[in-house]
Parts: structure tokens; sequence; C-alpha cells
């Protein structure tokens, strides 16, 4: 098993009444690139803050790198440390420049020493592709820019695991590309990544595995090639229609 | 010109105002001018310069400044008060400059506060002692308004983190102190505080009373600052808090070094509106006894050939507390906009 990143089995998890989660199962390898779709309110984005504890799952187990994620608290933190998140929203720390956002976790988490941490900010600040806007305030930079900042962010405490909740869905059309290019390049140097995107153009070209739910449930996994020219179930298929005649 | 003509002279309406303004003017700035400095008294031996005057009295305030400032601290030692009183002064002024917010703040506060009380109370280094009791006038007032400003802030801090708990007990502990002491007037606190709170000391320990006015206006002031820090932790958005915890920051670090900077930063303008109305109140420990800048006054005036002249000495008092409170509001201002330097949201 030591080749498993992450391990979601039965998972399922309710609101109140309203049921987010249905006996969920899903298995990544180490280096895999998942991509999740699926309609909105589907559970996908439900489905990934569980792995890293931003929500708690009712029922089943999630298992990151061997590690079962409980309510014990040294736990949790100890799953986040290995992976990193990228929201929609960016959520950058607006109070902090660049640079300060990108050292804050390495330094206080991680313990390690402020130069350090500094020239890691630089290296992924280089890798996204913007060294230049590092003393500047998130405020200051484009949506795409700010997007490049956060992946940048979480790349600074060397996860293991990237999650990627709907990381365009905020952007202008002509900012996607930019990110797009980024999470590209991560998938290319062997990152394991689990992305809930709609953009069906990036998941042909990066997707292991394709995952489509809907209504809180797994529906369909299958390698791109298969999911995009025969999808075995009809619920995929009238998702595909809708969303690739865009 | 063409503004004058524009705003002053815009329309027949705008021409009747314009005069009717002008003659009012006219009529009550002149005199005013010609009682508070042409035909004013500033020095005087004796009150019977003044009432052969026309103008104002302010010598009634150049010959009794020492004590509506200092009250019946001891005569020769007032300069002590008068160091101390810089001292918070200074304490204001730096603690406006962001640059210092970090573990030296609390520091300079520190350091600052104990020199100014240890320089006001006496009995080391040769100063001779002086009871609280004896403090009064300005210094006073500033040492109720800032030690009571510097310790309801981490208290408010709590109690708004308290309200704001997922563990019931916490919460409601906090609810329950933040509605008791808002809904009671801070002349009961001060009351409760200088009669009752001594009753529940065991024998033989005394607090004095300057320093349990001083707790009064802690808990106080806490109460509704902690309103005022909730009001800024509502204004940080949940995505912060995901990110602090997705970034694997202890519950510590996230509130230390993510949510309270940007809540603390969104709670300013509240912030200081409660320090300012702080500094005011201190006016009210005059029902328990103590003699800040006003009563000073109000004690001055006790003198009966000077009593014609409370008008002068109440404007003067009224004029420091405007001066102070002028300078914490223009210090915040200044503040906000050297916050908000770089971001834009």
């Amino acid at each position: 098993m030591t080749d498993t990143a992450v391990s979601i089995s039965g998972v399922s998890k309710h609101y109140g009444a309203f049921r987010a989660l249905f006996d969920v199962s899903l298995t990544v390898r180490k280096g895999e690139r998942v991509v999740v779709c699926g309609p909105s309110g589907s559970g996908k984005s439900t489905l990934i803050r569980c792995v890293n504890a931003l929500e708690r799952h009712d029922a089943g187990t999630i298992t990151v790198n061997g590690i079962e994620l409980t309510d014990d608290l040294k736990t949790t933190e100890r799953i986040r440390r290995q992976i990193g998140m990228v929201f929609q929203s960016f959520n950058l720390f607006p109070h902090l420049t660049v640079l300060e956002n990108l050292t804050l976790a390495p330094t206080r988490v991680q313990k390690i020493a402020k130069v350090e941490a500094e020239e890691r900010a630089m290296h992924y600040l280089g890798r996204v592709r913007i060294p230049e806007q590092a003393n500047k305030y998130p405020g200051q930079l484009s949506g795409g820019q700010q997007q490049r900042v956060a992946i940048a962010r979480a790349l600074c405490l060397r996860p293991e695991l990237m999650l990627f909740d709907e990381p365009t869905s905020a952007l202008d059309p002509e900012m996607i590309q930019e990110v797009l290019d980024v999470m590209t390049g991560l998938a290319k140097d062997g990152m394991t990544m689990i992305c809930v995107t709609h953009e069906m153009g990036f998941a042909r070209n990066v997707a292991d595995t394709m995952v489509f739910m809907d209504g809180g449930k797994v529906v369909e996994i299958a390698p791109p090639e298969r999911f995009f020219t025969a999808p075995q179930e009809e619920r995929t298929r009238s998702f595909l229609s809708r969303i690739l005649s865009k | 010109m063409t503004w004058i003509r524009k705003n002053l002279f815009g329309s027949p309406i705008g021409i009747v105002l314009t005069l009717l303004v002008a003659w009012a003017a006219w009529q009550i700035v002149p005199p005013l001018w010609n009682w508070a400095f042409g035909h004013a008294v500033w020095f005087a031996e004796s009150p019977d310069a003044c009432r052969a005057a026309a103008g104002a009295c302010w010598a009634v305030v150049t010959t009794k400044y020492r004590f509506l400032l200092f009250g019946l601290y001891p005569y020769e030692d007032q300069w002590r008060p008068l160091i101390a009183s810089g001292l918070f002064v200074g304490l204001l002024g730096i603690t406006c400059d962001r640059r210092l917010w970090d573990q030296r703040l609390l520091l300079i506060w520190a350091v600052t506060l104990t020199v100014a009380l240890f320089l006001m109370r006496g009995g080391v280094f040769g100063l001779s002692y002086v009871p609280a009791e004896q403090w009064g006038g300005l210094p006073l007032t500033l040492v109720l308004s800032v030690v009571g400003i510097g310790g309801a802030f981490p208290l408010a801090i709590v109690l708004a983190l308290g309200r704001r708990s997922h563990l019931p007990v916490i919460r409601a502990l906090s609810v329950t102190y933040i509605e008791i002491v808002r809904g009671v007037p801070l002349v009961s606190v001060l009351f409760m505080a200088s009669v009752m709170f001594p009753l529940f000391l065991p024998e033989g320990l005394t607090i004095d009373k300057v320093l349990r006015a001083q707790i009064g206006f802690i808990l106080f002031a806490a109460a509704y600052l902690a309103e005022a820090v909730r009001g800024g932790l509502q204004a940080v958005p949940k995505g912060q808090y995901e990110a602090a915890d997705a970034l694997g920051l202890s519950t510590a670090q996230k509130l230390r070094l993510v949510i309270l900077p940007q809540a603390l930063r969104a709670s300013i303008p509240p912030i200081v509106n409660q320090f300012i109305a702080t500094f005011k109140d201190t006016s009210l420990v005059v029902i328990i006894g103590l003699y800040d800048l006003l009563t000073t006054t109000r004690i001055a005036l006790t003198d009966p050939p000077w009593r014609p002249y409370y008008v002068e000495a109440y404007i003067t008092a009224a004029l420091v507390y405007f001066i102070f409170c002028i300078f914490l509001s223009r210090a915040s201002l200044r503040l906000e906009r050297s916050l908000n330097a770089g971001v834009r949201t």
C-alpha cells in the first residue's frame, strides 16, 4: 500500500437533512492526477475538503499517506501539513505581502529559518513566474497572479499532495490559461493532484483518472480517453455534452 | 473669486443666506474675540484686576494652573506627575506607529507604565512616597484612561474570541459578562469597585481607591471593546480561516498571525471611539472622591474671589480634553491610512 496517496472508502457527509456525499470511495496513487467533475452541488468540493479535514465526514474512512483522518487535532494538523490546498477564491492573506504569505507557514509550522524560507518562496514564485511581485500586497495583483501566488504558497510546504478546488472559477477568462499552465507544469513534475475543475481541456491533457460525481455519489471513474470518447453512464454523457458544447 | 460667486452668491436665496450669516457672524465674532482676547486679563495678582476689566479672566487659570493640573499632589514634587504625563502621551503616540507592532510594543508599554507609576508613587530611589489618594488632575485622568485602555484591550480580545467560541460554556461566560457590564452604567461599576469590592477582600487586605477605580474602568471598557473587536472578527471572511487551517497553522497561530491582524484593522474606528469615550469617562471618578482634571477645576473655583470666573476655568478644562481627544482621533486616522497602504480589497 506504499504507493497509495489517498484512500477514501465509504465516505458519507450530511448537512442536516441534505446528503452531500453518499458512500464515496476513491483511491489515488502517488503521482496520480485525478480530475473530479460534475454539476454544481454534486459534492465534488465537499469531497476534497474532507480530504484535508476542512469538512468532517460522518461515515467511512479517509487515509492520507497511511495516516487515518480522525477527530484528533494532532493527526489533523499532521495530515494538513502534507497537503497543499488551492481555493476558488485564492484566500491569500491581504495584510501580508506576497513573500510573507509564502514564508508564514514554513517559518511557523515547519520552523525553518527565515532566510531559507525566503529562498524557498522565491524559488516557487519563479516557478509560477511572478518573482517580481514578491513585495507587493495581494490586493495589488490581478486575479490570475493571486491564484498563482496561492499555488506557490501551498507548494512552499513541500506537500506530497495538492488539492485544487475550482481554481479557475473565480477568474476572468483571459487569466484562466496562466493558472492552468502552472498546474500543467506541476503535473508534469509528478505531483499527486486532485483537481475539481470544469476545464475539460486541462483535464484531457493532464488527468490520469477522471471522476464524475452527481448527487453526492461517484457515478463514473475512468481514464480520460475512455471518459471523453465512450462514457459508460447516461448521466456522464449528458453532463459532458452540456459542458463540451459551451 | 469664481468659487465665491458660484457658492455664496449663486442664487437669490444664496445671496440672502450669505448676507444673513455674515451679519450674524459680525454680531457674534468681534464681541467674542474682544472678550476672549482683546479685553482679557491674562495674569493678575488678585481677582480685582479681573473685576475692573471687560474681558475674560484667564488669570484664574494662570494663577491656579498648578492645582488644576496636579490637584493635591505635593507642590514641590509636581515635576514627577508632569514627566509621567509626558510618558503617557508619548506612549499613545508610539502605539500609533505600526512599525512597532510586535513584542517590542508590549515591552514599551510595560516599561513606560512601570516607570510612570513609580514616578508618581515614589517610595524608591529617594523619591518621597505619594499615596494614590493624593494624585489628581491631568496625570490621574491619563493614568486611568491609558492604563484602562491598555488593560481592557487584551481582556476585550479574549472576550470577543470567547463569544465566538464553539465551546458553549466559554461562549455563555463571555456573553454574560459583556451583557451585564454593558447593561449597567459606569457610575454603578465605579461604586461597586469602590464600595462593594473591598467587602469581598479578606480582612487586612486593602487596595487603594485609584487601583479600584482603575479595575472598574478596565472591566467596563473591556465589555464595549469586546463588541468592537467582535465586529472586526465578523469582517474576516471564512476563507481566511480555511486557508490558515489548510497550511497547518495551529489555532493560536491562526488567530495571532492571520485573523486578529485583519479583525483589529477592521475595527480601528470603533476601538478609537471607545478610547475617546474612556478618556472622557474618567471625569466620573469624582463620585468616588478622586480628583480628576474636571474635579480639580471645580475645587479650584471654591476659592470665593475667583468663583465668578468659572466660565474661563471650564473652557480651559474643556480645551484640554479636546486637545487630547483630537490627538487620538488624528493619530488613528493616520494609522488607518498607513495600514491601508498597499491593501486594496
